[in-house]
């Protein structure tokens, strides 16, 4: 009991202090905005002209493309703040950690706290720019995206943490940056629907945990925006499954994050 | 009860024995310190003490708990100064002081009063709301040894706690060290290689290859080697030398023009010196000087090398001057 309520605590100060760190640096929250930004107005405007026949040309590129940016901004937010593991172990701080009192599960579970709140603020900023691409959201459908997007950020950083644990230096962050990350982001329907891909990219698109993340996001923001109708010609399953998916994928990967992260030494 | 019991420890990584079968008691309230040259084992022994890592064999106990059985209440009771700096740059002060109370259950009450006790322990109070970013490398490991003290640990363990600074910071670390023992009466255990700070400890062990090869008072080791040398020079050194002979009953010598006793206890040999050259008729004493034997004499005494020489290997240079920068 007296254990429980040492790593309840545990957790809460490793998230505390992802937050306010996160809250510190302005810049970073700037910066980080930037890529998601420029991705979405970019490319939203370029080629919008060329993608006119999306939704059987009732559907905007660029409304269609804003869903996968919050999803970006959350992927690469939920990675980035996971990997922090690896330098707080390469700045010492980590060993500060480790040598408390606390259980190793409840730093793992409170990094992928941390990690999951962050990301949930960067997706949210995003989100307040729905106005400026055509999409208009009710309450309900923020409450509701609020809910997605902590579920994909969760699993997200249940992944980088999964991946921290083993990291020791930071080169090795590059790597998975260019092998794992980058394509995760553009095989997960971010940019394109999935729909009469060819087989491979099928089968890479279902492995991918971000497309069970886009896929609900998308059709959540975009419900009062165009008809059902043009919704079910870019959408690959019905929310609930997404969302039944994603959950496993979550807890598959919180639970080999803590068990990996209780065997480091 | 005994703060520490090590018994039989080893620490292997892969084939390498980096600590090989130690055996030591530190009794409650003393200085424990632990000598060696780089890669002697010092920092292994001090992580499985603290429980980052696990031993190949034999066991350790600290405040009673054995380390692989009771990691928690081990942690709990201890305080840590890593060799490596372990400060989240990016807090203030405080913020660092804070996170580890949480981390160690400290309540907000005994917080207040303990942040500000130890900040002023280690002359930090007026920076207490600075990033610690903005810290000079002493400032930053005298506010990694107020967080060390922050949840009353029973064990400080220091290692290499003035590793890089220069000596007036050292100076201060040290006063604090001791003032500490004095204050909170807890167990200080530190690694160092610098050889004078070694005489500060009440005990010393002495290990090199993962092996301990003496372990003692500071004083105690030195007598090991044999005594103090007393050299002077008179106006009449046959003379004298044959008076000495006579009245101490000690080996004299002569080295070049000056007469060389070796004793195991300078300071009172002295007064009897000038004793017997000052009975008439008196000679001419023209100069006296004592040499105490350093803990530099017993290490090269014990293991054969200087502990400077010892270390004098480019890639230890190299991570040493790394963790200075990091500072
Ligand atoms: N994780 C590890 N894997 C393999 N070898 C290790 C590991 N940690 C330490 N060693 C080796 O064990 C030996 C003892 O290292 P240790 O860090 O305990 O030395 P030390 O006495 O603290 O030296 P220093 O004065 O440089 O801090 C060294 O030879 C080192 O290379
Ligand atoms: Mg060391």
């Amino acid at each position: 009991m007296e254990n429980l309520w040492r790593d309840l605590q545990g957790i809460y100060v490793i998230w505390y202090r992802d937050v306010l760190r996160f809250l510190r640096n302005r810049a970073r929250i700037i910066s980080s905005l930037g890529q998601p930004l420029l991705f979405l107005f970019v490319f939203g405007s370029g080629l919008s002209p060329a993608m006119s026949r999306l939704g059987a040309g009732q559907l905007d590129f660029t409304a269609f493309l804003f869903p996968g940016i919050i999803a970006m901004a959350v992927l690469f937010t939920s990675v980035f703040s996971a990997v922090s593991i690896v330098w707080d172990r390469e700045f010492g701080f980590l060993k500060e950690i480790l040598v408390a009192p606390v259980s190793r599960t409840a730093v793992a579970l409170g990094k992928i706290a941390g990690g999951s709140t962050v990301a949930l603020f960067q997706g949210a900023i995003i989100l307040l720019l729905a106005p400026l691409v055509g999409v208009h959201l009710s309450l309900g459908q923020i409450v509701v995206l609020f809910a997605l997007m902590l579920l994909t950020a969760a699993t997200m950083t249940s992944f980088g943490v999964l991946i921290a644990a083993r990291m020791r230096s930071m080169e090795g962050f590059q790597m998975v940056m260019n092998f794992v990350l980058m394509p995760m982001f553009f095989l997960s329907g971010a940019f394109f629907p999935l729909r009469d891909v060819p087989l491979w990219m099928d089968i890479l698109a279902q492995a991918n945990p971000m497309t069970y993340g886009i896929d609900p996001i998308r059709q959540v923001t975009l419900q009062k925006s165009i008809p059902e109708a043009v919704l079910e010609t870019i959408r690959l399953h019905p929310i609930v499954t997404d969302v039944a998916i994603l959950a496993v994928i979550w807890l598959s990967l919180m639970v080999v994050a803590v068990w990996i992260f209780n065997r480091q030494e | 009860m005994n703060a520490i019991e090590v018994h039989d420890l080893v620490k292997k990584f892969g084939d390498f024995t980096a600590v090989d079968h130690i055996s030591f008691d530190v009794r409650q309230g003393e200085i424990f310190g632990f000598l060696g040259p780089n890669g002697a084992g010092k920092t292994t022994t001090i992580n499985i003490l603290c429980t980052l890592l696990k031993p190949t064999a034999g066991t350790a106990l600290v405040n009673g708990y054995d380390v692989l059985h009771h990691p928690y209440e081990v942690r709990q009771s201890i305080g840590l100064v890593f060799q490596d700096p372990s400060l989240d740059d990016q807090l203030t002060a405080e913020e660092n002081l804070q996170f580890h109370a949480m981390l160690y259950g400290v309540s907000r009450r005994d917080y207040e009063q303990r942040s500000r006790e130890v900040l002023e322990l280690v002359g930090l109070s007026d920076r207490a709301r600075s990033l610690v970013r903005t810290f000079s490398g002493g400032m930053k490991r005298r506010l990694e040894i107020a967080r060390g003290l922050l949840h009353h640990p029973r064990v400080l363990f220091l290692d290499e706690p003035t590793l890089g600074l220069d000596p007036q910071t050292r100076r201060h670390i040290w006063d604090y060290v001791r003032a500490l023992r004095e204050r909170e009466h807890i167990t200080i255990f530190l690694t160092t290689h610098y050889l004078e700070e070694a005489e500060y400890a009440d005990r010393i062990a002495i290990i090199d290859h993962g092996k301990i090869v003496a372990l003692d008072t500071p004083s105690g080791l030195k007598r090991r080697i044999g005594g103090d040398v007393v050299r002077l020079q008179t106006a009449q050194n046959s003379e004298a030398m044959l008076r000495l002979r006579t009245n101490l009953q000690t080996d004299v010598l002569l080295d070049g023009n000056e007469i060389v006793l070796r004793v195991p206890q300078g300071d009172q040999i002295i007064p009897a010196i000038i004793r017997t050259l000052g009975a008439p008729p008196p000679i001419e004493v023209l100069s006296i000087n004592l040499r105490h034997p350093t803990l530099d004499d017993v290490f090269i005494h014990l293991t054969g090398k200087a502990i400077r020489e010892a270390e004098a290997n480019t890639t230890e240079y190299m991570r040493q001057m790394m963790r200075v920068h990091r500072r």
